[in-house]
């Protein structure tokens, strides 16, 4: 353990920027795979991290209760457990509740209670299902003293903490779980931090993203975000990725390759020579949403039960590789990441800046290139 | 009578070594203050006649002059500077109102000057925008909270919500309204040919439209004040975009007043007003008593225009100006433009101009924000105005919430003024506030936009210094984006008003 835990700072309060490594795989035919490819994956990329953060995102690892809201928990203290649940009880059926099973590991110092819940929302007519969640989350998080929600999606969960994403995997047994997605994120804040819900994949529902870069116009997505009713508690760049995903995608229904062209938008000079109606389209999407524009380094991956999709920022500030093979997308930080896993791909390419690698579930065109 | 005798404010010099007796300076100033003594073979200035305006110094061919502040050394007292003292001797001598000039010059405190910006180092990489697309196009206009789109077939996306007229700004800062009768007809050509090159825009401000920049309509938008000169339906549909002007920030609260003098036979036909006869612009327009009215008139210009032009209301910056915007969104306007304390104007009574409104940072802050939590940003741009210097200016009030600026002082700046604030006489030396042929004839449109490119070129190249050093490139990734402020020297009520951090404070 290379940092005494009892003297780190936490990152609840105030924004630390990291440099990162990630990955993700997916089976576009829907075959569930077991953690520990994901894991091998990470471990060439040890390099990217520093120790202060890794995390997993898998979806597909609860197939009998997949009718239920799965919520990780990350709980400071007895008491915090005490009053999320109470609250819980009052609007949902808790159909489950358990501590989510770990390993004893010797890097990984344990802080916090980890606990999951699935869960049945008793919700009004008046909102939908979904944003009845969403509310929860913001409650939660936002009003529970010593109480995070890691991750609140149907047969997904989000498993992070502080801590190499071999150990994390270890710690979290990984390698017993399958899924047909996996996202990983190696972490390297510039700063100390003890906080385990500061580690990637951030989630929403089933929307996880996870990061590497700095987004430099946070000031404005967040403010952004506000206006639609979004609550950015946690002062991470990354949080606003995932809020943004879930307005476009979800509240929204746009399309993956729109959402991409929101969030990292073509330069005025392509869209000025693009023929009349894209360039109407996409000229009314950057004038609209100029504040969800991301600006800044970037390189994410997000995923959702049906989709995974990578995305760089508009001029390619960070590394991103994606991969193909038979069922399986690979995008990681390195191609060293996809090759451990899969020798042998049958294309291998660097997406270019701003141009979206999208997966989709049992699709016949199981991944597009560009829009 | 000594008591009425008030001393000179300038002091001209001149190198008799120097001098050849060209008497350039002498046929020159528009204010008589320099004369020739056959007697003496020399050339004198009479000091009390100079308005400061540096022309003659500027135009000596061996620089033989030098305008200087006459020191007026009354014994130094804090509290009764010597302009406070001329002040009371001129308003002894004549009962009459000051009037004044240009913007604010008091020494208020400059909140721009307490921002300070940030950079990228390490953890982000700064772009150079020498090698990577930069951009600060800017969109004015009302803007949708949700886009509708629709797949066709063939799998292209197609958007199907209607997109309201938009103003298209390569540059995010535009002229000032500044209207025919303050400033030349060659100044506002040199304002709209600069406009036109940049991809900007210039306001005729409430004097009507004069033939010759009608040809600018793409480039141009048309003011409608209380005055209504000039106004009419091809008026309103001219331009690019119609302003109605409630109020400005160096005169808030207060009308206007073009004496019949400067009324001359080009100006009567433009503002639509018999030559000679004063032209009062009304204090309030006579149909807008509240905000109920400013929709109708809104509304109005929007069925004259058939909807195909935003429209925008501009006010002066005042103790509420944060409600009253969010009002006038409320009541249609697709954009509004917030005057602060320091913005100019061509004639105004000193004691308003001086001591009425609120500095434009503060406005720009309590406006924006208070848009955002009313949920209503997106429907009405903001554009600031008020004493704009500098790209560091435009900068900090873009990410203060504005989405573009107007810049009147620094445009006249550009193509000669020199402050002496002097407008209100009509003999700007430079050609710019008058309508004298003989002086206008000094400024020679070609130059003038000329210059006015090159300011904005200018701005341009260090605004995307700025963003790239910032780690952005895209203005709308700055506009609102206090994140990349912070204070120093503020009060933590001043910084929270401003929403931004003291510098040292991380994110």
């Amino acid at each position: 353990m290379p940092y005494s835990l009892s003297s780190l700072i936490p990152d609840k309060h105030f924004r630390v920027p990291s440099a990162c490594g990630v990955s993700g795989i997916m089976n576009t035919s829907g075959e569930r795979f077991s953690g520990e490819v994901v894991v091998t994956s990470m471990s060439v990329m040890r390099e990217r991290g520093n120790g202060l953060g890794a995390g997993f995102a898998a979806y597909g690892i609860y197939p009998e209760l997949k009718d239920y809201y799965c919520f990780h928990m990350l709980y400071d203290s007895a008491y915090a457990k005490k009053n999320t649940e109470e609250y819980l009880a009052n609007h949902y059926e808790i159909v489950e509740s358990e501590p989510i099973p770990t390993r004893k590991n010797p890097r990984i110092k344990e802080v916090h209670i980890l606990w999951r819940y699935f869960l049945k929302p008793k919700f009004p007519e008046t909102v939908t299902e979904e944003d009845f969640v969403v509310s929860t989350v913001m409650f939660i998080n936002e009003k529970i003293e010593g109480a995070f929600v890691m991750s609140s999606g149907k047969n997904m969960g989000v498993f992070k903490g502080v801590g190499f994403p071999e150990d994390i995997g270890d710690f979290y047994r990984i390698d017993e779980y399958k899924g047909y997605i996996w996202t990983a994120h190696n972490r390297f804040p510039t700063n100390t931090v003890g906080w385990w819900g500061g580690a990637h994949p951030f989630s929403i529902l089933d929307w996880t993203v996870v990061h590497n870069g700095e987004i430099s116009s946070y000031g404005v997505n967040k403010r952004f975000l506000e206006s639609y009713g979004y609550k950015c508690t946690l002062m991470t760049d990354t949080e606003v990725i995932a809020y943004l995903v879930d307005l476009f995608m979800r509240r929204f229904k746009y399309s993956p390759a729109i959402t991409a062209k929101i969030l990292a938008a073509p330069f005025w000079k392509d869209i000025d020579s693009m023929p009349e109606e894209e360039r109407l389209l996409y000229s009314a999407l950057r004038m609209n949403y100029g504040g969800a524009l991301l600006n800044g380094p970037f390189a994410i991956i997000v995923a959702n039960r049906n989709m995974m999709m990578g995305l760089n920022d508009r001029i390619k500030l960070r590394p991103l590789v994606a991969a193909v093979k038979g069922d399986f997308l690979y995008i990681a930080s390195e191609e060293a990441a996809i090759r451990i896993v899969c020798p042998d791909p049958e294309i291998v390419w660097a997406p270019k800046a701003g141009e979206p690698v999208v997966g989709v579930l049992r699709s016949e065109e199981s991944v597009s290139l560009k829009v | 009578m000594a008591k009425g005798k008030i001393p000179p404010e300038f002091l001209v010099e001149r190198d008799d070594y120097k001098c050849v007796r060209c008497l350039a300076c002498v046929r020159l100033c528009s204010y008589g203050a320099n004369y020739y003594d056959e007697n003496a073979k020399r050339v004198y200035t009479e000091n009390r006649k100079c308005v400061g305006c540096h022309f003659c110094e500027a135009m000596c061919p061996t620089e033989a002059i030098t305008v200087m502040r006459n020191p007026f050394e009354i014994k130094p007292l804090a509290h009764w500077t010597s302009e406070h003292l001329i002040d009371i001797m001129k308003q002894a001598e004549t009962g009459g109102v000051l009037l004044t000039s240009m913007g604010n010059d008091r020494p208020y405190f400059s909140y721009f000057d307490r921002i300070v910006l940030n950079a990228s180092q390490v953890t982000n990489p700064s772009i150079d925008p020498l090698r990577e697309p930069m951009e600060v196009r800017t969109y004015l206009g009302r803007k949708q909270m949700k886009l509708d789109l629709e797949e066709d077939e063939e799998g292209r996306v197609l958007l199907k919500t209607e997109i309201a007229p938009q103003l298209k700004l390569e540059v995010p800062v535009m002229f000032s309204a500044m209207s025919y009768g303050s400033i030349s007809l060659n100044a506002m050509l040199s304002l709209a040919e600069a406009a036109k090159t940049v991809g900007t825009y210039f306001n005729t401000g409430e004097g009507g439209l004069p033939k010759e920049l009608k040809r600018y309509g793409s480039n141009m938008i048309v003011q409608v004040a209380s005055g209504r000169f000039g106004v009419n339906v091809d008026y309103l549909n001219a331009g690019s975009a119609v302003e109605i002007k409630i109020g400005q920030g160096a005169k808030p609260g207060i009308g206007g007043h073009l004496p019949g003098e400067k009324v001359t036979e080009a100006i009567s036909e433009t503002r639509m007003i018999p030559v000679g006869t004063d032209a009062l612009s009304p204090a309030p327009h006579h149909d807008i008593y509240s905000i109920e009215d400013l929709r109708q008139l809104i509304y109005a210009i929007k069925e004259a225009t058939r909807y195909e032009k935003p429209v925008g209301v501009k006010i002066a910056a005042v103790h509420n100006v944060a409600p009253i915007a969010a009002g006038m969104v409320r009541a249609g306007a697709d954009y509004i433009v917030i005057d602060g304390i320091r913005g100019g104007t061509g004639a105004a009574p000193k004691v308003t101009r001086d001591h009425v409104g609120i500095p434009i940072e503060f406005a720009v802050a309590v406006v924006d924000q208070r848009l955002r939590e009313e949920g209503i940003r997106h429907m009405a741009s903001v554009v600031v105005a008020g004493g704009i210097r500098n790209s560091a200016d435009v900068i900090k009030a873009i990410a203060l919430g504005a989405d573009a600026v107007y810049i009147g002082t620094a445009a006249l700046v550009a193509l000669g003024c020199h402050l002496c604030q002097r407008c209100y006489l009509g003999k700007c030396n430079w050609g710019i506030a008058t309508q004298d042929p003989k002086l206008t004839k000094r400024l020679n449109p070609e130059i003038g936009a000329r210059r006015l490119v090159n300011l904005l070129r200018a701005w341009e190249h260090e605004i995307k210094e700025i963003l790239g050093g910032m780690g952005i490139n895209a203005i709308e990734s700055l506009r609102g984006n206090r994140d990349m402020l912070r204070g120093v020297g503020l009060h933590e009520y001043e910084l929270k008003l401003l929403g931004i951090k003291p510098a040292g404070e991380a994110w």
